[in-house]
């Protein structure tokens, strides 16, 4: 014990040695040799990773160079005729694809509005609990939905509000003789995607606010107890102060990936609610590129996608750190 | 110290029941007030509506899958909400063959063996990253960080898959999303901070990092590593756009998921019919029923909710770890 707490600084010192070399006593080749083979094993254990991300995430990245081509599979990446920017002239002035970027930025707008405040709100109703096992017992079922595909979510609401299901069936025995099928119809279809989103992640996401409240130090709410603040002023002055750090980040995050959202959720229901309300920019770079084998001009529409959430992202960041957060990553 | 009088004052308030009522709620504080009756009841309400929410598809569905035909025409063909005519029959007809007893097979094994794979993967890049001082660790986490940020998209990812010989091919599934740079972070900072202390002593004592990795670090981070397994795992059972992608074409060659997309897109295209064609995924005709489908929904259900009890206590961990480090 006492040998390693005297050992360790020397270590520690060394260490800072070799990273920085500001004695300079030996060569900074021989250094940077000698850094590399005592952490080789280190490096080779990143390998794997690396070398899968090399593959499938920079090989299509160098792909996109087909946004530019008239892509053929026979001529493939170097011998596919250039064509500049024709793919995203025709994007630009292609219904289809402003329908797609209409739809995404209703559709989401309408689920932020309706999904962000819920998880807030059962999470103060959680915190309020006073029994923990009840709490914990009711917090796990609601996290359940979290751990199921988007496939069987979907399936479930078709069987409890879809056309044969269970609301549909008790709507028609008490004298409704001809119910909206909500899981085909357009105008319910904006609606539908945010009860889906609700139903599937809420208790999950109480998981972060709730943290957040149980780091409120209970003296506050005591000291606003004894002058004589009610339940509702304390809600209003301590708990939900509480929470605005976190609300800030996560929303700003949100706003991050808003072109790229719910994109399984979306695809599965396309058939059954028809493009014209369920045709989202995700969606439609798939049915561009793959269904109908335009490569080019799914990949195009996938390039503006890409930079426009990294434009997103990075917007997000900053507005994270004007409002003095951390965001996805620090200044 | 404030406290004192307000005791005195809620004692007053309440008379004689204050001693039950203080030791049935342990946990108020002494200086909130005691809650009022409508306030407990739109409380109550709520948790009860929350659960009856989550819960009530579940039950129903469960209870269609183990339904006879009768039961489920007695309930117009829909799902069945109170139990009559139970059956074992659906589960006997899946289990003795056919897609749905392949698919099943076929997820749990990609599930395994991805996992597998992912979680290796993702210890040793987690591990080879966490020192401070390494050689190159800034360059090779920031390559990895990059492709958090941006992607090439779905189209030149499944030509290079195409290109790999992916198609069709089960590896598919598998490579393409093994790596989450985001559960490498989780990872990397839990070594970084949690273990660095007993990792920085065995390396002063001499141990390698092949060692220290085995025998050190990999026995203290068990929670980590169930919580990250478990999303891996989820992820993979789940995933259902990579089949679309790489092997839609060989119905014989699914994982369930696809085997339950099938009988969505085609229980909403036949909206109100309630008859699919399962039927034909289970190699005999004729035999389709709602209970049957509803089989299929609780085959996917089933490893989630038993896996579940089991990694949720570390949840709270694993995703505020993910919350802030992320």
């Amino acid at each position: 014990m006492s040998t390693e707490v005297a050992r360790r600084p020397q270590a520690a010192d060394a260490g800072r040695d070799g990273g920085r070399g500001r004695q300079g006593a030996r060569p900074a080749r021989a250094r940077w040799r000698a850094r590399l083979r005592r952490d080789r094993s280190l490096i080779l254990m990143t390998l794997p990773a690396l070398v899968l991300l090399l593959i499938f995430g920079y090989a299509p990245m160098l792909g996109l160079v087909m946004a530019f081509q008239d892509y053929n599979v026979y001529s493939g990446f170097l011998h596919s005729p250039w064509v500049g920017v024709a793919n995203f002239q025709q994007l630009f002035t292609d219904p289809g694809f402003w329908r797609a970027l209409t739809n995404t930025v209703v559709l989401f707008s309408i689920q932020l509005a309706l999904f962000f405040p819920v998880p807030i709100a059962l999470a103060i109703l959680f915190d309020s609990m006073l029994s923990r096992r009840l709490r914990g017992l009711i917090q796990s079922v609601a996290s359940l939905p979290h751990f199921f595909s988007w496939v069987l979510v979907i399936t479930i609401f078709e069987q409890m509000l879809g056309g044969a299901g269970v609301l549909p069936a008790f709507l028609r025995q008490h004298g409704i003789t001809n119910p909206v099928d909500v899981m085909t119809d357009p105008g319910t279809f904006k609606f539908l995607v945010s009860a889906q989103l609700i139903w599937k992640e809420t208790g999950w996401s109480t998981i972060v606010f709730m943290a957040a409240l149980a780091a409120i130090s209970p003296t506050l709410y005591e000291a606003a107890a004894v002058d004589g603040a009610g339940r509702w002023r304390r809600l209003r002055h301590i708990t939900l102060p509480g929470l605005k750090a976190i609300t800030i980040l996560l929303l700003i995050l949100q706003l991050g990936y808003a072109l790229t959202f719910g994109f399984e959720q979306m695809l599965i229901q396309l058939g059954a609610v028809g493009n014209s309300a369920g045709q989202v920019l995700t969606t439609f770079s798939y049915e561009y590129g793959i269904v109908q084998g335009n490569f080019s001009y799914g990949a195009a529409a996938g390039l503006f996608l890409g930079f426009t959430s990294v434009i997103l992202i990075v917007a997000a960041n900053k507005v994270a750190h004007l409002f003095g957060q951390d965001g996805l990553y620090r200044r | 110290m404030t406290a004192i009088p307000r005791i005195a004052e809620g004692s007053a308030a309440t008379g004689g029941s204050v001693r039950r009522r203080r030791r049935r709620s342990r946990g108020r504080p002494v200086w909130e007030e005691p809650p009022t009756t409508a306030g407990l009841m739109a409380k109550g309400g709520t948790l009860c509506l929350v659960l009856v929410i989550i819960l009530l598809p579940i039950y129903a569905i469960v209870l269609t899958s183990f339904s006879t035909q009768g039961a489920v025409n007695n309930a117009g063909n829909g799902l069945v909400l109170w139990p009559h005519g139970l059956t074992l029959n659906n589960y006997k007809l899946i289990i003795g063959g056919g897609v749905v007893a392949r698919a099943l097979v076929i997820s749990l094994a990609i599930t395994a063996v991805g996992t597998a794979i992912s979680l290796a993967i993702t210890i040793l890049a987690a591990y080879g990253l966490s020192r401070a001082d390494s050689f190159g660790h800034k360059t090779i986490l920031w390559t990895m960080l990059i492709t958090m940020f941006f992607s090439g998209g779905i189209i030149p990812l499944f030509l290079v898959v195409s290109a790999l010989g992916g198609y069709d091919a089960y590896w598919s599934l598998i490579l393409p999303s093994a790596v989450s740079v985001f559960n490498i972070i989780v990872m990397r900072s839990f070594f970084a901070s949690a273990a660095a202390e007993v990792i920085e002593s065995a390396r002063i004592d001499g141990a390698g990092d092949w060692t220290i990795l085995r025998r050190i670090v990999l026995p203290m981070s068990k929670a980590v590593t169930a919580v990250i397994a478990l999303f891996y795992a989820v992820g993979y059972w789940n995933s259902w756009f990579n089949i679309m992608l790489f092997m839609p074409a060989d119905s014989q060659k699914w994982p369930l998921q696809m085997v339950l997309y099938t009988y969505v897109t085609e229980g909403s295209s036949m909206a109100g019919s309630g008859t699919s064609n399962v039927g034909q995924y289970l190699g005999r005709q004729q035999i389709a029923t709602v209970s049957l489908q509803m089989a299929v929904v609780v085959l996917t259900l089933v490893p989630i909710v038993i896996a579940y009890p089991f990694a949720q206590r570390h949840f709270t961990k694993g995703v505020l770890l993910g919350a802030i480090k992320g």
